[in-house]
């Protein structure tokens, strides 16, 4: 069944691979599984979301509407710049670049903080009408309770959304310091690829969060 | 990039030689060692499941609860069905024989992410003590299906601890999905096609999909479950319009494919021990292939057989009921392959094999219950009794169980250097045919008179069989200790194996036994396809 090739002599990637473009392939490839994965986890909450909102759609466009749908927007805007400058930093280090990928990573770091600040503004401000399930919720009349529905929603989404954000913000910061120590090169840029990838998918479903959240109420 | 130095071995050291310091073994990357801790845990798990399930089973020796409560009852079911399915069944094949055989069957050094694949382990015992502490502080009584309402606002149980373990266990079985998918893609040996790939590993890909696209599933659909009943409020509540039917259909999106990726390796298993065991090529290799790939589509497509009667449209019915009889069609075609692959052949009736025919019986008849459960109408009459019950265990255990202890034995002399006693061997893969036998037909019978599932009493003329089915349960935990001491009693006193005991094709059986920490000496280049037996 087999013949004997020689061993390639001390292979110059982590010691399972035979050279660093077999590392990398392998590396992206495991990646966009790893986002697969996301997609489906990410999936149930949209799948339950459309369930509800089929159910009740006049509730749902009533909560809706109580949305700040400005503080949403410029979030959104926050978010999709934060993805061009991770992008920015990853095509200046393949281009042999350190010092502007640097600040470009910590730029991306800086607009997802900023995000989760603008949206715990939006928290505090949901909290004070009286908006958030079983904390405080002061919403009377006849369709309340299926309104609550749509903030429990809202509440799963955007928090588990937030976990997102916040582990890129914290995988950003270390590569971006990683980058100042010159881990990186225009020959190897894996991990900033990698993360870029993550953090891409965090903007893509914030860009399906936005219209079912925020929008939904005033189309009509 | 910077690592820890692994001291470098005497040469010729096999991997079991590479450093006997407890740090080697709970910080190694190597797959093969990674393979053997996960052994270990999931022997423990297994035990402790097993526990349960005695307990179960001496519980029902009497129709009166006699032994313990309803509430102890539904405890020891509920623990018994989390510890089995997800800390034994789902990473029994893939993370032991997986893991060890993965890289040494396509020709590689180790897997594309070794430290993934440590940390998959320390996620899975992560998990296991979550569900440990919920055993300790009282159990959780809602059964492994954790149905809502019940599980959200009646029971009184530890149900966060143990969604918390199921959770961080799922990650631990994504990761190593995650792993085997990127293995076999990028990491084959020069010359090692698709098409030459063994049908173990083609299984190991299968079920790798389906962890990295079901499992995910499972872990939003439990938080959602811990939320609501940290706060009360979510979308499966009925109080505020929520619908708990919507939490069965999430639970049996991951949970039926869960199913696959019990049975899946246990096939790829199977197909390694016949053709090693006849000394031929397997029947329609490409058929087995794509009826494996097949099987892991298709299942994402049957769970709403789980829930005709949860109140589910006539329409759906219907159509999940002709999908889950299409599903039947690949999982026969395997069967008619290994027999055809067997037909007229020189059979060695080794233990191995013996564990291959065994699967093969059992496998066949838990899949023919399957098709009644599938037709709608006799679901009705026959769904919540012991005939579901002895169903999947035919499956589970039958099949799966059957599959692991066979590959357990075939692979042993790899793994360990070691021959265990052939005869004591093949008494145990007949005692356990027996033993598995006499516990769970009893049930299809109590389940078609229609003795309901998950009480802890019963009417007393169902008792005769349940005592049958008792005395069996106490042969099969016979027959799963026989192997554990006579494997370890291998391990010092049998003889040394030598590279092939079985004379068997595929590439494991090239390298020393047991293999270096790198799995061979020069990098392997393949020149034909698996099974390449001359007849």
């Amino acid at each position: 069944m087999s013949a004997i090739l020689p061993m390639p002599a001390a292979p110059p990637a982590e010691e399972q691979f035979d050279d660093a473009a077999q590392q990398r392939e392998a590396a992206t490839f495991g990646m966009w599984a790893f986002l697969a994965t996301e997609v489906l986890f990410f999936g149930v909450l949209f799948a339950g979301y459309t369930v509800c909102r089929v159910t009740y759609p006049a509730a749902f466009a009533a909560a809706s509407r109580s949305t700040d749908m400005l503080l949403g927007t410029i979030e959104t805007a926050v978010l999709l710049t934060s993805s061009c400058a991770v992008a920015l930093a990853l095509r200046d280090l393949q281009l042999g670049g350190r010092r502007v990928a640097f600040w470009l990573l910590l730029l991306t770091a800086a607009l997802g903080v900023s995000f989760l600040v603008l949206h715990g503004f939006e928290y505090y401000a949901e909290y004070q009408e009286g908006l958030v399930p079983s904390i405080r919720y002061t919403v009377v009349g006849p369709r309340a309770q299926h309104m609550e529905l749509f903030y429990c929603l809202y509440y799963f989404i955007t928090g588990f959304h937030s976990l997102h954000v916040t582990i890129g913000v914290a995988v950003l910061i270390t590569m971006a310091v990683r980058t100042r120590r010159g881990a990186f090169s225009a020959a190897y840029s894996t991990p900033v690829e990698l993360t870029a990838l993550y953090w891409h998918l965090v903007d893509i479903v914030w860009i399906f969060v936005f219209p079912l959240v925020y929008l939904v109420g005033r189309s009509g | 990039m910077t690592r820890p130095e692994s001291p470098v071995p005497p040469h010729g050291a096999s991997y079991l030689e590479a450093g006997y310091s407890l740090r080697s073994w709970l910080l190694t990357h190597d797959h093969k060692r990674i393979a053997i801790l996960y052994t270990l845990s999931i022997t423990f798990f297994f035990a402790l499941g097993g526990i349960a399930a005695m307990l179960i089973r001496l519980e029902l020796v009497t129709p009166n609860g006699t032994l313990m409560s309803a509430e102890t009852y539904n405890k020891a079911f509920t623990f018994h069905g989390i510890v089995m399915v997800w800390f034994f069944l789902i990473p029994s094949i893939p993370a032991t024989l997986g893991n060890f055989l993965l890289p040494l069957m396509i020709g590689a050094r180790d897997v594309a992410f070794p430290r993934l694949n440590l940390f998959s382990w320390y996620l899975y015992m992560v998990g296991g003590l979550f569900t440990i502490a919920m055993l300790l502080l009282g159990g959780v009584d809602t059964g492994w299906t954790f149905y809502t309402p019940f599980s959200t606002m009646f029971s009184n149980t530890h149900v966060i601890l143990a969604a918390v373990g199921v959770f961080v266990v799922g990650f631990s079985s994504i990761f190593t999905g995650i792993n085997f998918i990127v293995t076999v893609h990028s990491m084959r040996a020069p010359g090692m096609t698709w098409y030459r790939l063994p049908l173990f590993v083609w299984s190991m890909y299968a079920v790798a999909l389906v962890m990295v696209l079901a499992t995910p599933v499972l872990a939003m659909t439990l938080s959602l479950i811990a939320l609501e009943r940290l706060f009360g409020v979510g979308i499966f509540n009925p109080a505020l319009g929520g619908d708990p039917v919507l939490f069965e259909h999430f639970f049996w999106f991951y949970s039926h494919p869960a199913v696959y990726i019990m049975v899946l390796p246990a096939m790829g298993v199977v197909s390694e021990l016949i053709t090693a065991g006849v000394h031929r090529r397997i029947f329609g290799y490409k058929f087995m292939t794509w009826s494996m790939l097949a099987i892991a589509v298709i299942g994402f497509m049957v769970w709403g057989h789980h829930m005709f009667v949860s109140g589910m449209s006539t329409y759906a019915g219907v159509v999940f009921s002709v999908l889950s009889f299409i599903v039947a069609v690949p999982s026969a075609i395997k069967v008619f392959n290994w027999t055809a692959s067997l037909y007229k052949g020189d059979i060695e009736f080794s233990a191995p094999m013996l564990y291959a025919l065994g699967f093969i019986g059992l496998f066949l008849l838990g899949g023919l219950t399957g098709l009644f459960l599938a037709a709608t109408a006799l679901d009705v009459s026959l769904t919540q009794t012991y005939f579901v019950v002895a169903h999947f265990h035919y499956i589970m255990v039958g099949g799966s169980v059957m599959a692991y202890l066979g590959g357990i034995h075939f692979w042993w002399p790899k793994i360990t250097g070691r021959l265990y006693h052939a005869g004591i061997a093949r008494f145990a893969a007949i005692l356990m045919f027996v033993g598995f036998n006499v516990t769970f037909f009893p049930q299809y019978i109590l389940g078609y008179e229609g003795m309901p599932r998950r009480y802890h009493d019963y009417l007393p003329q169902y008792q005769m069989w349940n005592v049958i089915s008792s005395a069996g349960a106490v042969v099969l935990a016979v027959s799963y200790l026989l192997p554990l001491a006579y494997l370890l009693w291998s391990l010092r006193y049998g003889p040394r194996a030598g590279d092939n005991p079985w004379q068997a094709k595929g590439l494991e059986w090239e390298t020393p036994s047991p293999p270096p920490p790198h799995n061979f000496e020069s990098v392997p280049l393949v020149t034909d396809g698996p099974y390449a037996y001359e007849e």
